[in-house]
């Protein structure tokens, strides 16, 4: 707790914590979405992006349903249906695909930036929608812009489906000249209110000019080039941050931005890097880091000393886990990731209890059975878990919420650990 | 390919997952790739179930691809079998794995399981949910009661007078439209009619109990999309007669009672006679006059849109204007209704369709699904759901049936609820300047909030808010309809006209909007005044 109130200025950790702990790996029945379901918020992050999934029926049910409650404006979002003639090759599969866009494009021409959207059926009939964009390319541009990714769930779990889109927008980032001065970027979807907090935060000590991928319009794509550097705002970024790499800019090796200590680590290391001095630092961070620690406090009473055992959901399950310890004194059992992505989550690692047993992959019903013998106080799990487990007197916390809340930065790190103190709040109150 | 942003309904092994979570004791093993998992929040999430669907995903990647896809399967069956001891395992593949054939079925007979094993194989190009759940809930009836299926030519012999009659309830499922509530209410029916009811299928029925379907006198089928089909089989194998008459609404509750008295060989005449339904009164009582003609436009599955058109032209006393259904297996039974109605029914699962048809016909209730009622909602008429697909405010925690005596106690209220009621319609009518009937208010019993306009034609900034009870609210704000341009060669409203519009109620204008144009392009008249729109109402009726 001391470390709070007198942060570390080292930002890379002595190896420590889990990072040598072998990490439990499993494989069997996957309780986690696939990478579509990056589509609900990737489409309101860009406002003039639309989706387009080519995929079956199983694909447009799944984001109609994962969406949670049915987002029923006419959303950004839609699939192409592949049906028996497509398969059986009485219709040309790349005439269907343009028919469609056509159409689409027809019915919204405030459509800037199309992504054809790879799926389980497209990846193993090997639909080639890379080139698909490319022809489709050519006939709307200028005025619509055509990229594809995949977000099947043979390849991609839940977030790797916005690390897929935000890896395929990078070729497309202008170039900065070589002799350009040093540029921030931070990469992975966040609030916008987040997003404009930070970007005070760095004016405020002086640190700029700051870009963000993805950016809220596809006309303001941010620059890129060797003089980049940039930071990540999410763990599940791997193939985003190789593309980025590609282009000559560099990662700077952080916390993740959550809680008081991890957004401080994390702002530290960009000023670090950009050689702002302790003093700007200082005054621009105070502030919004006295009111994180104050928002803390009282979690913190509601939240020392309790269990928590984490199934694999976001890839956020890591950072979580760790600003849970280190923040609230919470004892995580099991921090269970779909995936592990150890160079970028070396900070997190480190900083993460050696108690912690770190899991990899899924073999859900093992899990639960561990789960259930290690009888938490509180279980983050997805949506299809939580119910049968608070049936069982468990007390959960879903995990999407943390995807669909503003959980990074300062003035968010109260709101984050709300999230987990509700349920036991909850709990304690319900008498029948 | 086809460009869908709503379904109505989901993949068929969806359809399978409704028939096994409903039953017990059967465990569905389905091969398919991670994110298939989704479907069980269907389940736990909307229909809140307190336990996970029995049912295990195979969970392959692409670099099990042309590797071992199918150990993945048989491992992944094993598994289920020892952990669960399920009676039984239904076996299938989801769409993706469909396509690289790996033959389930094949694959866990080769496992030589202690329990039987049913394959079911289900084309997810080409069909959809309920279809799933039919064919699902037909291949199981058939491997277990099919074991006991009687010689061929043999006749079912008549009830002993000294046993009373006994029949089984074809079609719930888990993530049904009610069918919880109309299980009890129609159980409880036969009940009072003499009748027990042996097994109730597939909700809440085991393998095992599948098996002793042949055995009652008769089936009464609740959902013709998932149990028709067993119905018309269990009928040709067992003679078992099929009471086909569902009975949604008093008409059809009263006409069921006598279809299932005559097939029993009962006498219904006490339970006609002691009615227990208030929706004949209600509709009779003075203060229901302002049903009269209300203009109505049906949508949803096939068996619950004859049943509500019925029951909106007959039992309220509406117009119905417009129906259609997105079950296309059912298609000619809601063509034929239409026709009854003199109307042309519109059959396609196309969200956009049915919006454009709801917004072209300008009705002032919509009866529909979770979909009309947003669509309903964004164009601002009131709307009633009568039908899957469902939402969670579909499982409600109260006793709430659709069929029978008092499901027609529920439709009446659900269906008047969302309706500006007698006196306060007149009011608005008459005060069109008072600010509280401004076109922006609610409903007084709906609670305050704002409704949105429903003249779409008028291009004007992004729509007005919705009322602010949902979060899809910021959506409806993002989103800004492009508008219509006017048409070359279509009347244009003067202002004095516009004004005079805007004192006729919100939920009657559209079709004085609609009646008065179409009156002054029928006479060629390119400019529509104050007398237009009189002149319309007099040559249209209210």
């Amino acid at each position: 707790m001391n470390a709070i109130d007198h942060p570390e200025r080292d930002t890379i950790p002595a190896a420590g914590g889990c990072s040598d702990v072998p990490v439990l790996k499993e494989s069997g029945q996957r309780e986690v979405f696939c990478g579509l379901t990056g589509i609900i918020w990737m489409h309101r992050k860009i406002q003039d992006a639309f989706f387009l999934v080519v995929g079956s029926r199983t694909c447009a049910h799944l984001i109609q349903s994962a969406a949670g409650v049915m987002i029923f404006a006419e959303p950004r979002f839609a699939t192409a249906i592949i049906d028996e003639r497509d398969l059986a090759g009485l219709a040309d599969m790349n005439d269907e695909l343009d028919k469609v866009v056509t159409r689409l494009l027809e019915r919204r021409p405030d459509i800037k930036l199309l992504f054809l959207v790879g799926s389980c059926p497209s990846e193993v009939i090997k639909l080639d929608l890379p080139r698909a964009a490319n022809r489709l390319s050519k006939t709307y541009s200028p005025d619509v812009r055509i990229l594809s990714y995949s977000g099947s769930g043979i390849e991609t779990t839940f977030t790797q489906g916005e690390d897929a889109c935000l890896a395929s927008l990078v070729p497309e980032l202008p170039a900065t000249s070589d002799t350009a001065r040093q540029e921030l970027m931070v990469v992975g979807a966040l609030a916008d209110v987040v997003e404009d907090q930070f970007q005070r935060i760095f004016a405020g000590m002086g640190l700029g000019p700051v870009h963000f991928l993805p950016p809220r319009r596809s006309d303001a794509l941010p620059p890129v080039g060797p003089n980049t550097k940039f930071l990540l705002a999410q763990p599940f970024l791997a193939d985003t941050a190789r593309e980025l790499e590609e282009r000559g800019a560099k990662h700077i090796p952080a916390l993740f931005p959550l809680g008081a200590k991890g957004t401080e680590a994390w702002l530290r290391a960009a000023a670090d890097v950009f050689g702002i001095s302790d003093d700007a630092f200082e005054t621009a961070v105070a502030p919004a880091r006295e009111r994180a620690e104050i928002s803390l406090e009282r979690y913190r009473a509601q939240l020392n000393g309790k269990r928590i055992f984490l199934f694999p959901d976001s890839q956020l399950e890591i950072p979580l886990a760790r600003f849970l310890a280190n923040e609230l004194g919470m004892h995580p059992i099991e921090a269970g990731t779909p995936y592990l992505h150890r160079a970028h989550l070396e900070h997190e690692l480190a900083a993460l209890p050696s108690t912690t047993q770190v899991s990899e992959g899924q073999h859900v019903e093992n899990q639960l059975d561990r789960c259930r013998d290690a009888n938490p106080d509180i279980v983050v799990c997805g949506l299809g878990l939580a119910n049968p487990l608070e049936a069982e007197g468990m007390t959960t916390k879903w995990s999407i919420e943390l995807i669909f809340t503003p959980i990074q930065g300062f003035d968010q790190a109260g709101d984050l650990a709300e999230l987990f103190a509700r349920p036991l709040v909850r709990r304690s109150r319900l008498e029948v | 390919m086809k460009l869908t942003l709503w379904t109505y309904e989901g993949p068929p092994h969806v359809g399978a997952m409704r028939v096994a979570t409903g039953m017990e004791k059967l465990h569905y093993v389905l091969h398919a790739p991670q994110g298939d998992t989704y479907a069980d929040l269907l389940f736990t999430m909307i229909e809140r179930l307190n336990k996970r669907p029995p049912v295990t995903y195979t969970t392959f990647q692409a670099r099990d691809l042309g590797g071992d896809t199918a150990e993945l399967f048989k491992t992944a069956a094993r598994e289920a079998y020892e952990r669960f001891k399920p009676q039984a395992l239904l076996v299938g593949a989801s769409c993706t794995a469909e396509l690289i054939q790996d033959d389930p079925g094949g694959l866990a007979k080769a496992l030589n399981l202690p329990i039987p094993c049913v394959p079911i194989e289900l084309p997810a190009y080409q069909r959809k949910e309920n279809w799933g759940a039919s064919e699902t809930f037909y291949q199981l009836v058939r491997a277990f009661a099919g074991a006991n299926a009687p010689e061929a030519g043999y006749e079912r012999p008549a009830r002993p007078a000294d046993r009373r009659p006994v029949c089984n309830i074809l079609g719930p499922t888990a993530l049904g439209f009610r069918h919880r509530d109309d299980v009890t209410e129609i159980t409880r029916l036969l009940n009072r009619l003499g009748i027990d009811v042996a097994v109730t299928a597939p909700r809440g029925a085991t393998p095992a109990d599948l098996a002793t379907l042949g055995e009652a006198d008769f089936n009464v089928v609740l959902y013709p999309e998932i149990a028709d089909l067993t119905a018309r089989w269990l009928e040709r194998t067992f003679k078992q007669p099929t009471i086909k008459t569902v009975p949604l609404g008093v008409a059809a509750t009263r006409a069921f009672v006598q279809e299932v008295a005559d097939v029993a060989g009962i006498d219904p005449s006490a339970v006609l006679a002691d009615e227990e339904s208030r929706l004949p009164w209600y509709s009779k009582s003075v203060d229901s006059t302002y049903f009269t003609g209300k203009r109505v436009f049906v949508f949803g599955d096939a068996t619950h849109v004859v049943a509500a058109t019925r029951i909106a032209e007959k039992e309220f006393g509406f117009e119905v204007v417009g129906i259609g259904t997105y079950s296309r297996e059912f298609a000619r039974d809601v063509r034929a209704c239409a026709a009854e109605f003199g109307l042309e029914a519109l059959i396609t699962d196309d969200y956009l369709e049915v919006e454009e048809k709801i917004s072209e016909l300008q009705p002032e209730l919509v009866l529909g699904t979770q979909m009309e009622r947003h669509i309903a909602k964004r164009i601002g008429v009131a709307c009633a759901v009568i039908s899957a697909p469902v939402h969670v405010q579909d499982f409600p925690a109260r006793y709430s049936p659709q069929m029978g005596y008092e499901g027609a106690n529920v439709l009446f209220d659900t269906w008047v609820h969302p309706l500006v009621m007698g006196l306060e319609e007149h009011l608005l009518g008459m005060f069109r300047e008072d600010f509280e009937f401004n076109d922006d208010a609610n409903p007084s019993h709906l609670g305050a909030g704002t409704r949105g306009s429903h003249i779409s034609q008028t291009p004007s900034p992004p729509a007005p808010p919705f009322s602010a009870d949902d979060a899809e609210q910021a959506d409806t704000e993002a989103e800004t309809k492009v508008a219509e341009p006017a048409m070359e060669g279509e009347p244009v409203w003067e202002a004095d006209a516009e004004r005079e519009l805007k004192k006729i109620p919100f939920f009657v204008r559209g079709k004085a909007r609609r009646n008065t144009e179409r009156f002054a392009l029928e006479r060629g008249a390119m400019q529509i005044t104050v007398d237009t729109l009189y002149d319309a109402k007099a040559h249209f009726g209210r």
